[in-house]
């Protein structure tokens, strides 16, 4: 039964559909119960799950994560709530030294099955440390996958995937995407979805290649359409998956337009943008026309809200690095 | 006195603690605290000396281990000399289906779980990073961050509850390891508050062993470790680490509380670091000898064996038994630790991911290619 329903609606379907599937399956977080969580993606879980599969956690991200390692060597799978991609550091240990070496430090005798959901990115005009975009910080981290979703349709199947999924899974989600509609088939079978760690061609083109994921897909869309009207045809890519990276889907389509330009608000010093540029340079060196560019947040702690609309990248900062591309 | 505070032996530390062996080997019958808890034990005269043989022989392998470094084949050791007893007597006191969650000094937990001991020892050597299975064992991988396993315990307790598995006898129970220092990290404070909101069956054993490699416990805390509970809102109490018997009678006790389904409890087992932090450390530059010797007069087999002296349950042919064969168990440790092959290089490349990675596997192809290329070479 497809339906038209907002991102953070999908997950919230798909959050239901996992909890259903699988009585392993609980979700834990700071509000995430009677509240729904502060953007209401686990709305009215608890009330039908119940208090033990839909945990209101103390306030400390730590802690959640912590304990959730614990829940999973005795077997269950947990789906985190990070309330904002700026909070989620005090679990940065945790994260970092324990969930994405627990499988490794064991020789392959302990799964975690964990899933940390952050909304991330700006745009929503709030205070410090709730407009972050820190998914290089958990990319460059072995052990750990990473994903992000940029659709209603992606958000419901992937967020399925990555519960269903024995790799420890950083889930990001596009905080200011939440409440953009799309139709969802919420009967979908899993088996036949689209794969987790594969990027999307979300608009074929024949003359640059956008790469972009989460909040920026749309961006780069709009951008796409803008580029038609001067004659442009440019290929948009949701990469989806940003550990691993889904490069053959990249070069192949690098090597038919010659311009790769990569979009993520994050800052651009050592993001996912200079892995993607170094990448593509290795491997599709006689195809390109021009360097690869990099459109992205400033080296700058995330400005003040009154002034984030010229630190995010937009469309037309989009067309300018297409201009520069062709004017190689 | 205050909530699990106890009369004060001539040894104790302000405050007491509950002991039930007396450094001369003298038995307490039987310890009342404050808050109307009677500990005891009451073993046989074979459970007693079964006691004493796992001291002897845990102390026996570590120092083979300490040997093991100095010669070379351990890239590092972290020696559990002087707390035998706090990890004997808690050890001991586990129930087959509890789990441990320990530091990286728990080798005598490890022993008492029926464990071979060569376990660790990959770690150590260097030829993995501390791989089994915990379940099977229950009992955890080592964990080297500072108090980060406090956490893993508390999860894997609260697990135990939605499971239906607490309320009776038969009902599991955690206990997590850490020392003095780790009660400053933020992951043990935060374990404590998630333990006592959740009521979740887990026992805190911390060995204040005096030391978080050279700082001294004035610079952990301001009261005695195991007054922290209070204000998590569970039974702290403090015992003489080095007395075998207490560590075993109260640990028993906060085991088969947590199990029956009251909740959290920190037991704080006091006693010293006989030897260094790990073999890289030098403790000659922050602790006086004195001070050390004073540990010695209170050493947890010295006592025990006292005492079965003293109550005619063991006599030398049964200490010189012990003491063979806890020198064959080395030695045999000896050997195979210097038969553990070192791993093929390649194998790095495994169990970074459940369902693995198409990176990694690059990675590991190009790795093999790499070195294919040295093959046949005139070297």
């Amino acid at each position: 039964m497809a339906e038209t329903i907002t991102l953070g609606k999908a997950l919230n379907h798909g959050l239901r559909r996992s909890l259903e599937s699988d009585p392993k399956v609980v979700i834990m977080g700071e509000d995430v119960g009677k509240l729904g969580g502060v953007f209401r993606i686990t709305d009215g879980l608890q009330k039908d799950f119940g208090e033990d599969r839909v945990i209101d956690t103390p306030l400390a991200e730590s802690g959640i994560v912590g304990t959730a390692i614990g829940l999973a060597i005795r077997g269950y799978r947990p789906v985190c709530e990070i309330q904002f991609d700026g909070f989620v550091f005090p679990a940065y240990n945790q994260i970092v030294a324990q969930v994405a070496k627990m499988f490794y430090r064991s020789l392959g005798n302990v799964r975690l099955p964990i899933v940390i959901r952050i909304p991330f990115g700006g745009g929503i005009g709030a205070v410090e440390h709730h407009s972050e975009s820190p998914e290089a910080l958990f990319a460059h981290v072995p052990g750990l996958k990473v994903v992000t979703c940029a659709n209603p349709a992606d958000a419901y199947t992937m967020i399925r995937q990555a519960v269903a999924s024995d790799d420890p899974i950083v889930f990001f989600e596009p905080k200011r995407r939440y409440w953009e509609k799309g139709e969802v088939d919420l009967d979908a079978d899993l088996d036949q979805a689209f794969p987790l760690h594969a990027a999307r061609v979300v608009k074929p083109g024949t003359d640059a290649t956008i790469l972009a994921y989460g909040p920026m897909v749309r961006t780069s869309l709009d951008a796409a359409i803008a580029a038609a009207e001067d004659g442009r045809n440019l290929e948009v890519i949701d990469l989806r998956s940003l550990s691993p990276l889904d490069m053959a889907t990249v070069y192949a389509s690098v090597r038919r337009t010659g311009r790769a330009i990569v979009v993520h608000e994050a800052p651009g010093n050592l993001g996912l943008g200079s892995e993607l540029a170094a990448r593509i340079t290795e491997e599709c060196f006689y195809s390109l026309e021009a360097p690869v560019l990099r459109v992205t947040g400033y080296d700058i702690p995330y400005p003040a809200a009154r002034v984030e609309e010229e630190y995010l990248p937009d469309l037309d900062r989009v067309l300018d690095a297409v201009d520069r591309s062709f004017g190689w | 006195m205050a909530n699990g505070e106890s009369e004060v032996g001539a040894d104790a530390p302000a405050g007491g603690f509950v002991q039930l062996l007396t450094p001369d080997g003298e038995r307490v019958d039987s310890v009342t605290t404050a808050d109307g808890m009677t500990y005891s034990v009451d073993f046989t005269d074979d459970e007693y000396k079964e006691l004493y043989r796992d001291l002897v022989t845990v102390r026996r392998l570590d120092a083979e281990a300490t040997a093991l470094q100095r010669q070379g084949e351990l890239g590092i050791w972290a020696s559990l000399l002087g707390q035998e007893a706090a990890q004997v007597g808690s050890g001991r006191a586990l129930r087959k289906q509890d789990m441990a969650f320990p530091t990286y000094r728990e080798h005598g937990v490890l022993y008492t779980r029926g464990i071979d001991p060569i376990m660790p020892f990959g770690l150590f050597r260097g030829v993995d990073q501390g791989g089994w299975d915990p379940n099977e064992f229950k009992f955890n991988t080592y964990t080297i961050v500072i108090g980060s396993q406090t956490l893993h315990a508390t999860g894997y307790a609260m697990g135990i509850t939605m499971d239906g598995k607490i309320g009776n006898a038969d009902g599991e129970a955690v206990i997590a390891y850490f020392g003095d220092g780790a009660t400053s990290q933020g992951d043990v404070n935060e374990a404590f508050v998630w333990s006592g909101v959740f009521n979740a069956p887990i026992v805190f054993f911390c060995q204040n062993n005096q030391y978080a490699i050279s700082e001294p416990l004035e610079r952990q805390t301001r009261i005695p470790l195991y007054r922290r509970a209070a204000g998590y809102g569970f039974p702290g109490i403090r015992i003489d680490g080095n007395d075998v018997l207490a560590s075993y009678a109260v640990t028993r006790a906060a085991l088969d509380q947590a199990r029956n389904g009251q909740g959290p409890s920190l037991i704080e087992a006091y006693t010293y670091r006989m030897g260094a932090h790990t073999s890289s450390d030098d403790p000659t530059r922050y602790r006086i000898a004195s001070e050390v010797e004073s540990w010695k007069a209170k050493d947890p087999i010295a006592r025990m064996k006292s005492f079965l002296t003293k109550q005619q349950i063991a006599d030398d042919t049964f200490f010189g038994e012990v003491d063979e064969t806890a020198k064959t168990l080395a030695l045999d440790l000896r050997e195979r630790v210097l038969a553990m092959p070192d791993p093929q290089p390649v194998t790095m490349f495994d169990n970074v991911y459940p369902h693995g990675s198409p990176e990694v596997d690059a990675q590991r192809a190009e790795f093999e290619r790499y070195h294919a290329t040295f093959e046949g070479s005139a070297n």
